[in-house]
């Protein structure tokens, strides 16, 4: 996919209109995020950043369709995602978003290969082209010789760059990244934020997570959280 | 098992005394001791339908038996032909029971117990030789074919020697039978017809049917009915322990599949956000369940057939051994538990499975 031309071309990929995440009710009504209003459209390379208890994992989780808001629309590639049932939204995440997460959380009795081909199985893909298919991911992430071997004895960078392959399995329209680079070293984390930069070049939409404000200052665009609402 | 049943006036073994009426009956004494003839018998045997075989019995204990110079001394009795038919006396290859000429004509022929003939012959063959009895030469034409009896009246089969009723009288004289021996058509309808036989021989004797101390009598069939009672409790016990073994097993698997469902909340958050569908997630813990069943029951059978075959090459004798020492694999039994132990299998995945799959995906990512 070549980048696109200028942003106003560009599509609305995401459009949330006052998206409102409550937990709990009566006294004890806990406001994760109110009355958020937010367009992401494709080929952003987007931060989003906040202190703890900002919202910004809520809604994180409401952008990866892992969480439904409470009140609010919102549209992933112009559907609307909140009145979603869980099958449904299983089948968005499967393959529309691809996660990243902060431990990056690969399966750990299954080796690489069985890791990114997880949500290819998912989306019913058959074995031989599920093959195919993790055999050029492991290419495009240079770990082609250790794809029998199991998370416990690959190294830090080979891992996240298994998580990087099985984000990209299902050739998503988004990549969700939650604190990518939480548990790296400063070395893991660059080599990461390049990927991420190389996908972004690509073609790719990323929206990363983080309070790192050294990672979100490489990026074009930060969407700051404070108290559930965002900054600026 | 063949049913029946013998009605004696004489139950010597089992109780000292005479049997005596205990009811005064018509005008006559309580008292009196009520004795039958052969050919009582026989018109019993016509004027009761109910009857298909009968056989009048002549009892004599303590004759004394001679081989050579093997000598024992034990119960004979002077029986029909048909007495084989009642009491499943069984010849051994080669040999027979006391058949109509025998009885016709007064034959010296005698049928021993397999003990008996173990007394007099040891291994030897008795068929076709003569014994003494009471000095009287008797042609042995059959040996009884080893037999398990549970009870027995006056004498196992095993030691007692038979002789035509006929020859029986001839050399003892005795005026009474010991015993009736009675099969019905219809073992089921014993009481009905020992009750007609009572009536019958009541009218002619003049006491009351419903003296049981004149007339005692023992109903197989009671005793039949008590069997299959005690194995039925012995079945259903054995199924009630088969049961709550399974059930105990099925909470054991359930609370295993808990645990396994506790240590992968994790596991199943990271399928879910990777695009899991519930039915997923549910099918996966359902089926390691019936793994976990299917690897006990394989287990379970293949122990089955090892302690049949151990038990088998043990060769045990006597005794109890009689009954247990030759165990099989019931077919039917193994089928019946195999699918009991699948469906409690799926039962005791499809709860753990339904907590699994009914997990919020962003609870069980954060879970550690």
């Amino acid at each position: 996919m070549n980048r696109l031309g200028s942003e106003d071309e560009r599509s609305a990929m995401i459009k949330m209109s006052n998206i409102t995440k409550t937990y709990g009710s009566g006294e004890a009504l806990v406001e994760a995020i109110k009355d958020i209003s937010l367009e992401i459209r494709q080929n952003e390379f987007i931060s989003l950043i906040g202190p703890s208890g900002s919202g910004k994992s809520t809604l994180m989780n409401i952008i990866g369709c892992l969480d439904t808001p409470t009140s609010g629309e919102y549209l992933f590639e112009e559907e609307s995602v909140s009145r979603m049932n869980h099958n449904q939204l299983a089948e968005i995440r499967n393959a529309r978003i691809g996660f990243v997460f902060q431990s990056f959380n690969l399966l750990p009795y299954a080796t690489a290969f069985e890791n990114i081909e997880i949500p290819l199985i998912f989306k019913g893909v058959n074995a031989r082209r599920r093959k195919e298919r993790v055999a050029e991911l492991l290419d495009k992430v240079n770990l082609g010789r250790r794809a029998r071997h199991k998370p416990s004895e690959l190294s830090g960078g080979e891992i996240q760059r298994v998580a990087v392959a099985r984000a990209l399995a299902n050739d998503p329209s988004l990549i969700l990244a939650d604190e990518p680079t939480g548990n790296l070293d400063t070395k893991s984390g660059d080599e990461l934020l390049k990927i991420f930069e190389t996908l972004w070049r690509q073609g790719s939409t990323l929206v990363i997570v983080t309070h790192n404000p050294a990672i979100a200052g490489k990026t074009p665009r930060i969407i700051s959280l404070r108290d559930g609402s965002i900054e600026n | 098992m063949k049913i029946f049943m013998f009605i004696s006036q004489f139950l010597r073994d089992m109780k000292s005394q005479k049997l005596r009426t205990s009811l005064a009956y018509q005008g006559l004494n309580k008292g009196r001791v009520i004795r039958f003839t052969e050919e009582d018998a026989l018109s019993v045997k016509q004027q009761v339908p109910a009857i298909k075989d009968l056989s009048p019995e002549y009892t004599r204990y303590g004759v004394e038996l001679k081989r050579d110079r093997n000598t024992y001394a034990t119960l004979v009795r002077g029986v029909y032909p048909v007495y084989a038919e009642i009491r499943n006396v069984i010849p051994e290859r080669g040999s027979r029971f006391i058949d109509a000429q025998d009885l016709d004509q007064k034959r010296r022929v005698i049928f021993l117990g397999d003990k008996v003939k173990k007394e007099l012959f040891k291994d030897g063959e008795a068929v076709g030789k003569y014994i003494l009895l009471n000095r009287i030469p008797f042609l042995v034409v059959g040996i009884l074919i080893e037999k398990k009896q549970s009870s027995d009246y006056g004498e196992r089969d095993e030691n007692a020697a038979f002789i035509p009723a006929t020859t029986f009288s001839a050399i003892f004289g005795p005026k009474y039978i010991s015993n009736m021996v009675i099969k019905a058509w219809d073992p089921g309808k014993n009481k009905a017809l020992i009750k007609q036989v009572l009536t019958v021989m009541g009218k002619k004797y003049k006491f009351n049917p419903d003296d049981t101390d004149a007339i005692s009598y023992w109903n197989m069939m009671e005793q039949e009915t008590l069997f299959t009672s005690i194995f039925l409790g012995f079945n259903l016990f054995l199924g009630m322990v088969g049961v709550f073994t399974l059930i105990v097993g099925g909470i054991g698997v359930s609370n295993i599949m808990n645990v396994v469902v506790e240590e992968r909340t994790k596991e199943i958050g990271i399928k879910m956000a990777l695009g899991a569908k519930r039915r997923y997630v549910l099918l996966q813990f359902v089926s390691e369940a019936l793994m976990i069943a299917f690897s006990g029951g394989v287990i379970g059978i293949v122990l089955s057939l090892v302690l049949v075959q151990v038990i088998k090459a043990l060769n045990l004798q006597g005794g109890a051994a009689d009954f247990i020492a030759h165990p099989v694999i019931s077919v039917q039994t193994m089928t019946v538990t195999a699918f009991l132990l699948g469906l409690i299998g799926f039962l005791a995945g499809l709860f753990p499975a339904r907590r699994a799959a009914s997990l919020d995906p962003v609870e069980a990512l954060r879970y550690e």
